[in-house]
């Protein structure tokens, strides 16, 4: 009879995670209410942050968590109970776009897996020293290398908001 | 053993935080309802046991033996789940809370104020979730004000707290505490501990700013449908919140575990940050006795049109300091 290897703690945990973050992932898309879809979205990006923990990525998974978490599904959360009763939310998920959403999701799939195809299995990695240095040096390479790059971003987000506040003012000038 | 390094020791861990806030929770109640009482010239709870001391434990016993109740009309899964979500972040802030020298409550991690930003994004959760799913209009609005509330104040204590780190230098817990601060950086600090505290009042939903739950207009707001343990669960988060917002006030304001011989003797660590934090309950429970509640619209011009530029300008004080004299 062969022995099945015992997991580590750690490969336990990855599948507990990636488990929860599938299907989590898959319920934003089945749930027929919108309110439960958001909050599975939320679930969703709750188990992604539980990935980045797992690669030793600490720091993005807090940020996952306090941008995406805390402040990107809290407001669609906010928009959906603003915009909507209570409970008649019910939304059938296939609307008359599917064909077309059907399309790219393939179109994004053979990309990926002509990616994932193109890397040699078992993936060459570096460590990386997950210290306080590295947020520092995190830091150091945003306003350095890739300060254009954040400095379009703050305009973007800028735009954004002049643009949120026109329309949601009430004397139209 | 990756097993016990990795799970049983921290369990025993949280398992013993989480019986002391409970405890702490408990007597909480006890401490704000004789204070209360105090402050309007009563005597507060005075039946069960001496001084009342065993009010907590009736309550507990009565809160666990009503008939748990789930009206018809609520969105079943996202009501049952509302009062958890309440209550596992106000626990989970704690993990990264130094209580004593070189010990933090669970673990030292080099990101513990963002942590500690991140989870206080999530709390709004449980609010939501209980107002929406009640499927009542007064749990809505009261769900809708909190929600537009937290992420109102949540911007500026969030800048409050990128200040702080910016004086630091570091995102350590462990090591904000256990490093010499210069007296500028003190009294710079103090200059919006008012304002930071004004921002926690709002974050916890207390009293001044508990619109989200205003008796007078919402009936109970986002708890109305719930009783029994439910709410008791509620309550618990509330209080449960005031107990770990003190203790970050503690931490990054008032030195956190440190006091007079607390170096050499480890345990007189947690006694100094027990001290310092019923001195901060007692500033919560005094602002409600004493401070009335603002109209709605106030509160959010208060956020936006004075707080956030303070905490601007702060933050910007803290980077020239820094870079000056430090």
């Amino acid at each position: 009879m062969p022995t099945l290897p015992v997991p580590t703690f750690t490969q336990v945990v990855f599948v507990l995670i990636a488990a929860f973050t599938v299907i989590s992932g898959l319920g934003v898309v089945v749930a027929r209410n919108l309110f439960h879809s958001a909050l599975l979205l939320a679930a969703t990006f709750f188990g992604v942050a539980g990935l980045y923990v797992m690669l030793e990525a600490e720091f993005l998974a807090v940020t996952q968590i306090l941008i995406y978490v805390g402040a990107v599904a809290t407001l669609i959360t906010f928009a959906i109970m603003l915009t909507r009763g209570a409970m008649h939310g019910e939304t059938n998920p296939l609307n008359r776009q599917w064909g077309k959403a059907a399309l790219f999701a393939f179109l994004f799939l053979v990309g990926l897996l002509g990616y994932l195809g193109g890397i040699p299995w078992p993936a060459p990695f570096q460590a990386i020293q997950a210290d306080e240095g590295l947020i520092a040096r995190l830091g150091e390479q945003l306003v350095t290398r890739y300060m254009v790059s954040l400095e379009v971003m703050g305009l973007l987000l800028m735009v954004a908001l002049v643009g949120a506040i026109l329309l949601a003012r009430d004397d139209k000038p | 053993m990756d097993w016990l390094n990795l799970l049983v020791y921290p369990a025993v861990r949280v398992l013993v935080l989480f019986f002391v806030l409970l405890t702490g929770f408990a007597y909480l109640t006890w401490y704000e309802r004789k204070l209360l009482a105090r402050f309007q010239v009563r005597y507060g709870p005075n039946r069960a046991g001496r001084f009342g001391l065993l009010q907590p434990l009736a309550d507990a016993i009565k809160a666990l033996f009503k008939e748990e109740i789930v009206p018809d009309h609520v969105d079943r899964p996202v009501y049952l789940l509302a009062p958890a979500l309440a209550i596992v972040p106000a626990l989970i802030i704690w993990a990264v809370i130094p209580v004593a020298k070189d010990f933090p409550a669970v673990a030292d991690v080099p990101i513990g104020i963002l942590w500690i930003l991140a989870v206080a994004g999530i709390e709004g959760y449980g609010v939501i979730l209980a107002g929406w799913s009640s499927n009542n209009n007064y749990s809505l609005l009261g769900a809708l004000r909190s929600s537009a509330q937290m992420i109102s104040y949540e911007l500026p204590l969030g800048i409050f707290l990128v200040s702080i780190l910016v004086l630091a230098g570091t995102f350590s817990l462990v090591e904000l505490v256990e490093m010499s601060r210069p007296w500028w950086e003190w009294l710079w600090l103090w200059l919006v501990f008012p304002l930071f505290f004004i921002c926690i009042l709002a974050e916890t939903n207390r009293s001044p700013f508990d619109l989200p739950e205003t008796e007078n207009e919402l009936v109970a707001g986002f708890q109305t449908e719930y009783g029994g343990m439910k709410f008791a669960l509620f309550f618990m988060a509330e209080y449960i919140n005031m107990i770990t917002t003190s203790a970050i006030m503690a931490t990054l304001f008032f030195g956190g575990w440190k006091g007079p011989f607390a170096d050499q003797y480890v345990w007189l660590g947690p006694v100094y940050l027990f001290i310092k934090v019923v001195a901060l309950l007692f500033l919560f429970i005094w602002v409600r006795a004493s401070v009335s509640r603002p109209r709605w619209d106030q509160l959010m011009r208060f956020s936006w049109q004075f707080l956030l530029p303070v905490s601007l300008m702060h933050l910007m004080g803290s980077a020239v300091f820094t870079v000056f004299l430090k």
